[in-house]
């Protein structure tokens, strides 16, 4: 039990000075074109959108609004790649092309991180370490199957779809971009890519990369543009797959779009998921896989650990160390490196969060957020619980995509297993737990895509992700996520 | 001369929950041969039938997900001992309703063996498909099949009891149940086929069998809330579209069959993978 005498104090009563990462290194137009057919192209809309750094609200450039004619150029663009150069091009061929972008994108890692950061809101030390890492090895791991096909699928020919017509959301921009681009390539398609509206600008940077890279024009297309750019994708007759990582809302109503014609999808969509700690947990340990799964990347995260459940008999213990856990996270300026939490991506973000926190008291629930302050200008959200939830209450059915945890406790595995199950998300979960035996019961029992064992939201491109039920259909990642690609015939 | 004897008719029912009810709707359908004989009146299944089917399937899931693989294999393997047994019944139902004595014979044997094939599936696709992922971090990390629940399966027309079968088979030897529509025009040996896995030691509810009109079912089959997975065989293009659009409600697999051969060359894994889900699971490696 944390008592003033062992109560977490990180700063030893001094305070920390500000870290701020260097900006003078990085480039940012004031203005992009739409990266069509290998190059920067003005938009036929003529139109163009700001996009604004979250933490400050300050413009950072102005980026073209794709309309469908736009849209047409992109997919035809396309379409001339795929029946020319790299469709006629060897595998391991375009395999070293799919390297390179990996290389260039290692080369410019910082300058990558560092827009991420101004754009998104999410802290330096994440877009450092996570974001711009993961999505260059993506890249290099997808490079080395597109020589290898013929050994992933037992039995079968795997040919590529053709154009593929990739819809990305804003929480993690250019990461979820190589997700997307990377197995796609390898397959041998080529793809018209449209970055989330808020977070346009590491996208651009990457065609930037893919420039550099030398691919042959029209491989890869990137519009930039709101969801009117999105449907144009998704239901224009010359794209052969559609990839979409967002919401259920919105996935649903790309399924039914799809309805009737032969695209091939993959949908990434929401998640609620259960992370359930047992009384035989590590608790330390547990507390900060706790905050980890709600609080990193300001809990914009699909697979975020958003219900917490807890062994009743540790309940007080946890929620007592997670509290005073809170207190120590620094909520603040992304670019500063000691920042735990950077800002919420986009006021219409922050607006849908604070309603849930109204929502959640209305209902009942008992709200606890950490003391710390933050800044005037800009969209923040303190770290937030609340205790008290039933199972039937709004935040604990609905994705809320914010810091915000709603905790439950529980007397027996079953009651866990049951509650964390019933949902109609199954996107990911987390076990805490000293025994073995139960890791594996309960990663076994709980319906979800990903299952974290005594951690939480680790990702890694050899490892498939991708939900059970309303969380989605598909995978992406790892030697499974290939299957999104091809068309399997006989061999 | 003892007067010639009255042969005993068949009532055929629908299969729900390891019963045989009769429709609770009380409608038929008449099932005539070529000369326009009446055969066998068939329950015109309701769509209350198809929810209480789905309860049922639901209800059997878990059992049979957690079924060990060597067993679902050797239940395969039993409902293919059955079929063996009851060859002459099944040929004897096909050429009632039109094939030929050879075409019946081939039919019923292809089912036997494609059983067969399925039931040596059951425990060998998973270490196909599965895959122990070398990431980068300090963890153990391993994708494995899961079936994807309740599965509802809008079977071939043309193909009554091959085709029945070569779409039940991939899905209960992944361990899914499911809810099954049969042939509207070829409905007599899905009945029968319910008869074989009542014997066959298969759980109540693990395959759920009704008959009845498509134009009246399928919106059901592809709606329902509480099924994961729809698989739709030889729609047309409305009706493809129609299936798909009300899946999406809660985001089902929707998996199509078009004109498919199932006397041909229509056996292989990937059937059972169409209703598998990848779980990939993390573990600390420390001490």
């Amino acid at each position: 039990m944390a008592t003033p005498e062992n109560k977490l104090a990180f700063d030893g009563g001094w305070a920390y000075d500000p870290a701020p990462e260097s900006t003078d290194h990085i480039r940012i137009e004031s203005r992009y074109g739409l990266f069509i057919n290998g190059d920067f192209v003005k938009p036929e809309s003529g139109k163009y959108f700001d996009t604004i750094n979250p933490a400050n609200e300050e413009k950072l450039s102005r980026v073209a609004d794709a309309n469908q004619a736009d849209v047409d150029k992109a997919v035809a663009a396309a379409r001339a790649a795929y029946r020319g150069p790299w469709g006629r091009m060897k595998p391991a061929e375009r395999g070293k092309y799919i390297y390179r972008i990996a290389r260039i994108m290692q080369e410019r890692a910082r300058e990558f991180s560092v827009i991420e950061s101004l754009d998104g809101g999410k802290p330096i030390r994440e877009s450092r370490d996570v974001d711009v890492p993961l999505a260059a090895a993506h890249f290099f791991y997808y490079a080395g199957w597109a020589d290898k096909l013929d050994y992933a699928f037992p039995g079968r020919k795997a040919k590529p779809l053709g154009v593929a017509g990739q819809i990305i959301p804003w929480n993690f921009p250019l990461l979820m971009a190589a997700w997307k681009i990377a197995p796609a390539l390898a397959c041998g398609n080529t793809v018209v890519l449209k970055p989330a509206e808020t977070t346009p600008l590491t996208a651009l940077k990457l065609a930037e990369a893919i420039a550099d890279a030398g691919l042959p024009p029209g491989v890869v297309n990137i519009v930039t543009g709101a969801g009117a750019t999105g449907a144009a994708i998704v239901e224009h007759p010359d794209v052969d797959k559609v990839a979409f990582t967002g919401s259920t809302n919105v996935g649903r109503m790309i399924q039914k779009k799809l309805a009737g014609t032969n695209k091939k999808y993959t949908l990434e969509l929401g998640g609620k998921a259960a992370n359930i700690v047992f009384a035989d947990a590590a608790i330390d340990q547990a507390v900060e896989g706790i905050v980890n799964g709600i609080f990193f990347n300001q809990g914009h995260v699909c697979c975020a650990g958003s219900r917490l459940f807890v062994q009743e008999s540790v309940a007080d213990e946890v929620i007592a160390k997670l509290k005073d856990r809170m207190e120590t996270l620094i909520v603040g300026d992304p670019l500063d490196k000691n920042t735990d939490i950077g800002a919420i991506n986009s006021s219409m973000q922050l607006k849908k969060i604070q309603s849930y926190l109204k929502i959640g008291q209305s209902e009942g629930a008992t709200m606890h957020q950490s003391s710390c302050s933050v800044p005037k200008k800009g969209y923040w959200c303190r770290p937030t619980i609340f205790t008290g939830v039933s199972q039937s209450s709004r935040v604990v059915q609905e994705e809320i995509f914010g810091p915000v945890l709603a905790i439950q406790t529980f007397r027996r595995y079953d009651e866990a297993l049951v509650k964390a199950n019933n949902t109609p998300y199954g996107l990911s979960g987390g076990v805490w737990t000293d025994k073995g035996s139960k890791i594996f019961k309960m990663t076994q029992d709980l319906r979800a895509g990903v299952v974290w064992a005594n951690t939480f939201n680790k990702f890694d491109p050899t490892s498939p992700f991708g939900g059970y039920k309303e969380s989605g259909v598909g995978r992406e990642g790892g030697l499974h996520g290939l299957d999104a690609y091809v068309k399997l015939g006989a061999r | 001369m003892a007067s010639k004897r009255i042969a005993v008719a068949k009532t055929y029912k629908i299969y729900i929950g390891g019963k045989f009810p009769r429709t609770e709707s009380g409608r038929y359908f008449a099932h005539k041969d070529k000369k326009g004989n009446v055969v066998a009146n068939m329950c015109r299944g309701s769509r209350k039938d198809f929810r209480n089917a789905v309860v049922a399937a639901r209800n059997a899931e878990a059992g049979w997900a957690r079924a060990s693989a060597y067993l679902r294999g050797q239940i395969l393997y039993r409902i293919a001992e059955m079929l063996e047994g009851r060859r002459e019944q099944f040929i004897a139902e096909l050429v009632l309703q039109g094939a030929t004595q050879k075409a019946a014979e081939k039919e019923v044997d292809q089912s036997i063996d494609r059983l067969i094939y399925y039931a040596g599936w059951a425990d060998k696709y998973q270490q196909v498909f599965s895959a122990v992922n070398p990431v980068s971090s300090s963890h153990f990390n391993f994708s494995v099949l899961e079936p994807t629940g309740v599965v509802s399966i809008l079977a071939p027309d043309n193909s009554g009891l091959l085709g029945l079968i070569g779409n039940v088979a991939p899905v209960i030897a992944g361990g899914n149940t499911c809810v099954v529509l049969a042939s509207e025009s070829k409905p007599l040996s899905a009945v029968s086929f319910a008869e074989v896995l009542h014997a066959s030691d298969v759980p109540g509810g693990v395959v759920n069998i009704l008959t009845g009109f498509r134009s009246e079912l399928t919106e059901q089959f592809a709606s329902h809330m509480d099924v994961n997975a729809v698989i739709y065989c030889d729609g047309s293009k409305a009706v493809a579209k129609s299936v798909q659009t009300l899946a999406a409600d809660n985001i089902k697999r929707v998996i199509a069959r078009d004109r498919v051969d199932w006397s041909g060359d229509a056996e292989n894994p990937y059937l059972i993978r169409d209703t598998q889900e990848v779980k990939t699971t993390w573990h600390p490696i420390g001490s």
